[in-house]
C-alpha cells in the first residue's frame, strides 16, 4: 500500500524532475500515448490476464490495446457481446483465479450494474473501468464529463461498500490502476476506476515502473486441502477470505443471495446481517487504508480548491498562478473518491476561508464536501456541465467572486 | 525551453494530429522535455475541421489545452479564419500558400510557405505533407532537433515510407530555413 504523495510546495512538481528529466530511465520505459494506454500498462503490471469487454468511446483504446497484448502474454481478450455479459465474464474469470478488468463508459456502466453488485454480494474481485463522457443516456460520447461519481457509488441496488479511484495525469493513472487490483484482492470486491474523456485521451509522458518498484497484491488462496471442507465464506482473523480457485480443488456454492459461510443461500436473520456488516465494513473501516489523495500549494491555504480527474489539472494550474502571486490558494487532489475520505477532507479543509470543490457535474464531490466539513456554508462548487474541460480562468473567476474581489 | 503552445489545424486526413503527436514525442522522449497532446475529437474520420494542441515545457503542464498559441498552422482557410485571432502576441502563424489566404492583420509573425505545391513538385505524394509542415517549422525554429523528430518518424511509419518521410521533412527544413531569423 502507497502512501500518500504530499507534494505541498511552491516548487510542486507532480512527481516530475525538472531538466534532464529522462536521466537515469531506460529509454524503453519513457512513454509518450495516452490515458487510456496509461491505464493498460497499468494493468499489465499488476497481472491482469483476463479482459471481456464491447469497445466504447471514450475508453475504447483499452479494449484495443489489451486486445493486442493480452494474447501475446499468454491471456485471454473476449470482446463480448455487450457489457453486461463482459460484466459476468469477468466475475466467472476471476472465481477461476485470474486477475480481471473490463472497461467502459457511462451507458455501459449503467448496463453493468447489476452484476457489479452480484460481484459486491459474492466478494469477487475485479476492476471496472469507467472513462466517463458527457450523460445522461448517449450523451456526447466525444466528450468530458465527470458525472458518474454518484453511479459509481449507488449504481447498483442494496446497501452496499465500494472502491472508486482515480487520476489527473498518466504517472498516477498507471498507479492507481495498479492499486485497483491490489485492493480488489485484499478487500474481494470490485473496485471502479473513475477516468474522464480528457484523461483517456490525452497524451503525455508515462514512466514505466521496473518490476518490483510497485508492491503488487496477489490472489490469497485457501490453504485447505483438496478433499477437506473449505469454507469460501468464512472469514480468517484478518477479515480476508481465502479463495479457491473455482472448478479445482475444492467444491462450493456462489449466489447472489444472502449466504453462510458455505455460500448456500440462507434468509436467517442473524445470517443476513452478519453479512451485509461484513460487506460494509470490510471496506468502511478501512476508509483511512484505501484514501488517496495530493495535495498541491495547500500548506496554510485559505482557499483549498478540491478537485480531481482532468479538473484538478485546471485547478492546480490555477494555484500556481495565485501562489506565484502571493495568493494563499492550494488543491486537495482526492485519488480516492469512494469510500468518501470524510476525515481527511475535515482535517485539510478546517482553517480554510472557503472551499471551492472544482468538477463537471452539478455537485456530486461537493455534496459530500458539504456533508462532512465544519462549516458546509463555506463549500462552493466551481463547474462545466457542457462537457468542455473547465479552464482555470473558469474557476478563478468563482474564486475572485468568493473573495469579494468581483471578476 | 520556455513553455510553448502550439495548436496545428487543418482539415480531417491532411494529418495534423499526427504531425502534433509526433512533435511531442519527440519532446518528451528524445529531449527530456514534459509535452501534452490533445486534440478536439469528433465522430468524421476525413474532412471537417481538425485541431492538435501540443503544449512543450521543461517544466509539469497541468491544463492541457491551448487557448492562445505561441505557434499556430493553419492547413485551411477555414482553420485560419476561426484560429488566427486567438495566436498569442508577438507568436507565429504557419500557413500553406495554396489553401490558405491570409486576410487579417494579426499581432504575430505571418509565415506563407507553398509547402503542398512543393511536395507535389518534389515528392508527389500528398501524404507527407504534414512532415514536411513539422520540417519547415523547425526551419524556421528548432523547437527540437531535427533528428530527435526524425527518430520518432523512424519509429512510427511502417519501413518502406521511411525515405518518403525523411525527404518531405528535408524539403520542409529547406523551406523553413529561407525564414530563419
Amino acid at each position: 500500500m502507497t502512501d500518500n504523495i504530499n507534494s505541498n510546495s511552491v516548487n510542486d512538481n507532480n512527481g516530475i524532475k525538472p531538466n534532464n528529466i529522462n536521466n537515469g530511465i531506460k529509454a524503453n520505459n519513457i512513454k509518450f500515448i495516452q490515458g487510456n494506454e496509461a491505464c493498460v500498462e497499468g494493468a499489465l503490471y499488476a497481472g491482469v490476464d483476463f479482459f471481456a469487454g464491447y469497445p466504447i468511446t471514450p475508453s475504447t483504446e483499452i479494449a484495443e490495446l489489451l486486445s493486442k497484448k493480452l494474447p501475446e502474454k499468454g491471456g485471454k481478450f473476449i470482446q463480448m457481446e455487450d457489457e453486461i455479459a463482459s460484466m459476468c465474464a469477468i466475475i466467472g474469470a476471476s472465481l477461476t483465479g485470474h486477475k480481471v478488468m473490463t472497461a467502459t463508459s457511462g451507458p455501459g456502466f449503467s448496463l453493468k450494474q447489476e452484476a457489479l453488485g452480484y460481484a459486491c454480494m459474492a466478494e469477487i474481485p475485479c476492476v471496472i473501468v469507467n472513462v466517463q463522457r458527457g450523460g445522461p443516456s448517449t450523451g456526447n460520447p466525444t466528450h468530458v464529463s465527470q458525472g458518474d461519481i454518484n453511479q459509481a457509488r449507488w449504481g447498483t441496488h442494496g446497501d452496499h461498500a465500494i472502491i472508486a479511484l482515480t487520476a489527473s495525469n498518466h504517472q498516477d493513472v498507471f498507479e492507481v490502476t495498479v492499486d485497483a487490483f491490489n485492493l480488489a484482492e485484499t478487500y474481494r470486491t470490485p473496485v471502479i476506476l473513475l477516468f474522464d474523456e480528457v484523461v483517456g485521451h490525452m497524451r503525455e509522458k508515462l514512466i514505466i515502473p521496473e518490476k518490483g518498484e510497485l508492491p503488487i497484491v496477489d490472489r490469497l488462496r485457501t490453504s485447505v486441502r483438496k478433499g477437506v471442507d473449505y469454507h469460501p465464506y468464512l472469514p480468517r482473523e484478518d477479515g480476508r477470505l481465502p479463495m479457491s480457485d473455482f472448478g479445482a480443488e475444492h467444491r462450493y456454492n456462489v449466489t447472489g443471495l444472502f449466504h453462510d459461510m458455505w455460500g448456500f443461500p440462507s434468509n436467517n436473520p442473524q445470517v443476513v446481517r452478519e453479512l451485509l456488516h461484513h460487506l460494509v465494513d470490510k471496506i468502511e473501516n478501512n476508509v483511512h487504508t484505501i484514501t488517496r489523495y495530493k495535495e498541491h500549494y495547500l500548506e496554510g491555504a485559505d482557499y483549498i480548491l478540491i478537485s480531481y480527474g482532468s479538473s484538478a489539472r485546471s485547478a492546480i494550474h490555477m494555484a500556481k498562478n495565485r501562489r506565484e502571486r502571493g495568493e494563499k490558494v492550494g488543491v486537495l487532489e482526492l485519488q480516492s473518491i469512494w469510500p468518501f475520505p470524510e476525515v481527511m477532507v475535515r482535517e485539510k479543509c478546517a482553517n480554510a476561508k472557503a472551499v471551492i470543490v472544482v468538477e463537471m457535474n452539478m455537485g456530486q464531490v461537493m455534496r459530500e464536501v458539504k456533508a462532512c466539513v465544519d462549516n458546509p456554508s463555506k463549500v462552493f462548487l466551481a463547474n462545466r456541465i457542457d462537457n468542455k474541460l473547465i479552464n482555470p480562468t473558469n474557476i478563478k473567476t468563482l474564486l475572485r467572486i468568493i473573495q469579494g474581489r468581483g471578476v | 525551453m520556455k513553455r510553448t503552445r502550439f495548436v496545428f489545424s487543418g482539415s480531417g486526413g491532411q494529418g495534423v494530429i499526427t504531425a502534433g503527436i509526433i512533435l511531442a514525442e519527440a519532446a518528451v522522449i528524445h529531449e527530456g522535455m514534459n509535452a501534452t497532446q490533445t486534440q478536439s475529437y469528433g465522430a468524421a474520420a476525413r474532412g471537417g475541421s481538425t485541431r492538435s494542441d501540443v503544449i512543450i515545457s521543461n517544466q509539469p503542464i497541468y491544463y492541457p489545452e491551448v487557448n492562445q498559441a505561441n505557434i499556430l498552422v493553419c492547413l485551411t482557410q477555414e482553420a485560419y479564419i476561426n484560429y488566427s485571432s486567438t495566436i498569442r502576441p508577438g507568436g507565429l502563424v504557419l500557413t500553406d500558400s495554396r489553401f490558405v489566404k491570409t486576410t487579417k492583420k494579426v499581432d504575430a509573425r505571418q509565415i506563407e510557405v507553398p509547402m503542398y505545391d512543393m511536395v507535389m513538385e518534389k515528392i508527389k505524394k500528398p501524404i507527407v505533407f504534414n512532415i514536411c509542415m513539422l520540417g519547415a517549422l523547425l526551419g524556421i525554429t528548432e523547437f527540437v532537433r531535427p533528428t530527435s523528430l526524425m527518430k520518432v518518424i523512424k519509429a512510427t511509419v511502417p519501413k518502406d515510407f521511411i525515405e518518403l518521410n525523411q525527404n518531405a521533412f528535408e524539403l520542409g527544413m529547406e523551406l523553413g530555413a529561407l525564414y530563419n531569423e
